[in-house]
């Protein structure tokens, strides 16, 4: 996924020159830019708060700056910058964090990032962006442009398999209905945003065989929420699971929740389950596979954990 | 003191007048750097606030804000009369400044994050080829934020020559003097070796200030910086180089009063 925003990003930006790359000492293979487009590629120091400040400073002389970087550093590192800098004064700066989730799992809890979706859509005027692979990544990419407010671009795995298709337009904030159970009978709903939505479209074909109907509402965007898709389906749903390779706190099923809450009667509420990482820091390494199978995030065991929640 | 260092210390008291508190000995330590970029050095259009060519000024410590609205009420981006709703309901002048009000270039008040700003902005005018010059006021207190010493090398690298870096410094921030809670020094020799070209005047002093500025850039391939030596709430004799009015509450109608007469004709 990231070779995809890398390429896409090389080529809008020598088509608009208000694109700028900023690159905190992350190797992106995008260096060849200094000596083609100097003016739009930045390699700057291990200063996360300053690239950001200085995006800012960038963006409010109407510029985009992309600010690369691993997700735990620029999110955790320069909180205070991404708040005040960014989104308070509403510069359209895009951050573009790399290895989200459980994808540096070899690095361990340094590393690893499992709270940046909360962090980042707690933040008023912010954008929370996370791509389930290249197809979509690129379709996003001329939005994530134009788009006027500041973005957390949230990247979790590295050239996976695609699950979205070429045809088919994109737009930052609509949901889009990847798989559709049989709209006669009511079924289980997975909501499921980044590297989880891959996860969920493997699970559904598991149940598939089992006989449990589901539908796969997959969130590129996470805030703002695309609140009216998750209100239709969840009437039409016997069971609704969250997936994220987030902790349950503060990430997308959270922020269903609270739509869940806020628009429907608890008495028409089915039951919802969130499928995520738990409260704690993970200090095992390993692979995002190994990981996602130590938490009860990989097809197989989604599936059966559905079908046990389907039997309650 | 000159009347129109008066005049603007007038001003200040008139934001404090209705709010009876504020960050007062910041702002009357940086009345004379801002009022001699602004009457000497700098170019803007007040009805233009974003005229595209106009120099960038930005207050990094942001809670002086109030020398910041004097000098833009007394150059006519605000109405002089506006400086009285200073951190009132409804007001847009809050007790730290806000990039939605005219003249304010960046939002600050959370300290270390103006440098890096300015920064982006002297890249900008570069890139866009202007002519355009950044003025970033640090306090000397502020310097303990890492992130302006991660700023300073950028700027450094990137041979910002337009940028200049002013350090209001009072030698006092909230809790006691800089020496004491985190010394700063040799602070000179810091920033030459942060990679710029470094001048100290004394920060109150109009004509030295403004030979000084309009000596800028001190290099050609380096950004610049000034070194104010200033006086913590200078101008009200009994709030000089005390901590304790760097913020002050509850200010009494008797101390109001002293304030007035103290800023009367010499």
């Amino acid at each position: 996924m990231f070779y995809a925003f890398r390429d896409t990003i090389y080529e809008l930006a020598k088509m608009d020159k208000r694109i700028i790359l900023i690159s905190a000492d992350q190797d992106v293979g995008l260096s060849h830019m200094q000596s083609e487009m100097p003016n739009q590629f930045f390699m700057e120091g291990i200063s996360e708060a300053n690239a950001i400040g200085m995006a800012s400073g960038l963006a409010a002389d109407g510029f985009r700056p992309f600010i690369l970087n691993h997700a735990s550093f620029l999110t955790r590192r320069c909180y205070e910058q991404i708040v005040l800098d960014a989104c308070l004064q509403e510069r359209p700066i895009r951050l573009v964090g790399m290895g989200s989730g459980l994808a540096t799992a070899h690095l361990g809890p340094t590393h690893t990032i499992i709270e940046d979706i909360a962090i980042t859509r707690a933040i008023p005027g912010m954008t929370v962006i996370a791509p389930c692979d290249a197809v979509e990544m690129k379709k996003l990419m001329p939005h994530i442009l134009k788009w006027p407010k500041p973005v957390y671009l949230r990247l979790a795995r590295y050239g996976k398999p695609i699950v979205t298709r070429d045809e088919g337009e994109v737009e930052i904030g609509k949901a889009v209905v990847l798989y559709k159970g049989e709209s006669s009978k009511k079924n289980v709903l997975l909501i499921s945003t980044g590297a989880m939505t891959l996860s969920a479209i493997k699970a559904v074909e598991e149940l598939k065989e089992a006989g449990i109907e589901c539908t796969v509402l997959h969130f590129h965007t996470i805030k703002p929420l695309d609140k009216n898709a998750i209100i239709e389906l969840a009437q039409k749903a016997k069971l609704i699971v969250t997936l994220e390779d987030h902790t349950i706190i503060g990430g997308l099923g959270s922020a269903c929740l609270e739509v869940l809450m806020d628009n429907i009667h608890s008495k028409n509420l089915p039951q919802v389950y969130r499928m995520g990482l738990p409260d704690k820091f993970i200090h095992q390494y390993g692979t995002q596979e190994s990981l996602m199978e130590e938490f009860g995030l990989q097809p197989l065991q989604i599936a059966n954990r559905i079908m046990k929640l389907m039997k309650k | 003191m000159d009347e129109r260092s008066r005049y603007l210390r007038r001003l200040i008291l008139s934001g404090i007048e209705g709010t009876r508190k504020g960050h007062i000995g910041s702002a009357l330590s940086v009345v004379e750097i801002i009022r001699v970029l602004y009457d000497d050095i700098m170019k803007y259009r007040p009805q233009e606030p974003l005229w595209p060519e106009r120099d960038r000024f930005i207050l990094s410590k942001g809670h002086g804000c109030l020398a910041l609205y004097a000098v833009l009420a007394d150059k006519g981006f605000l109405d002089v009369e506006e400086l009285k709703t200073y951190a009132l309901e409804n007001s847009r002048l809050g007790g730290c400044p806000e990039s939605l009000v005219p003249g304010i270039e960046a939002t600050t008040g959370a300290l270390g994050h103006g440098l890096s700003i300015g920064v982006g902005m002297a890249l900008a005018s570069r890139i866009q080829n202007r002519r355009s010059r950044v003025y970033v006021v640090l306090g000397d207190g502020e310097l303990d934020e890492g992130s302006i010493w991660e700023a300073a090398l950028c700027a450094a690298k990137h041979k910002l020559s337009h940028l200049t870096a002013i350090i209001d410094c009072n030698k006092l921030q909230l809790g006691g003097s800089t020496k004491e809670i985190l010394n700063l020094e040799p602070l000179r020799e810091k920033w030459i070796s942060f990679g710029f070209t470094v001048e100290e005047v004394d920060g109150h002093n109009v004509d030295t200030l403004k030979a000084t500025f309009k000596r800028l850039p001190f290099s050609s391939d380096k950004p610049s910086m000034v070194i104010c030596h200033t006086i913590k709430g200078k101008g009200f004799s009994f709030a000089e180089n005390d901590y304790k009015w760097h913020w002050k509450s509850g200010i009494d109608d008797a101390t109001i009063l002293k304030m007035k007469s103290s800023l009367e004709k010499e």
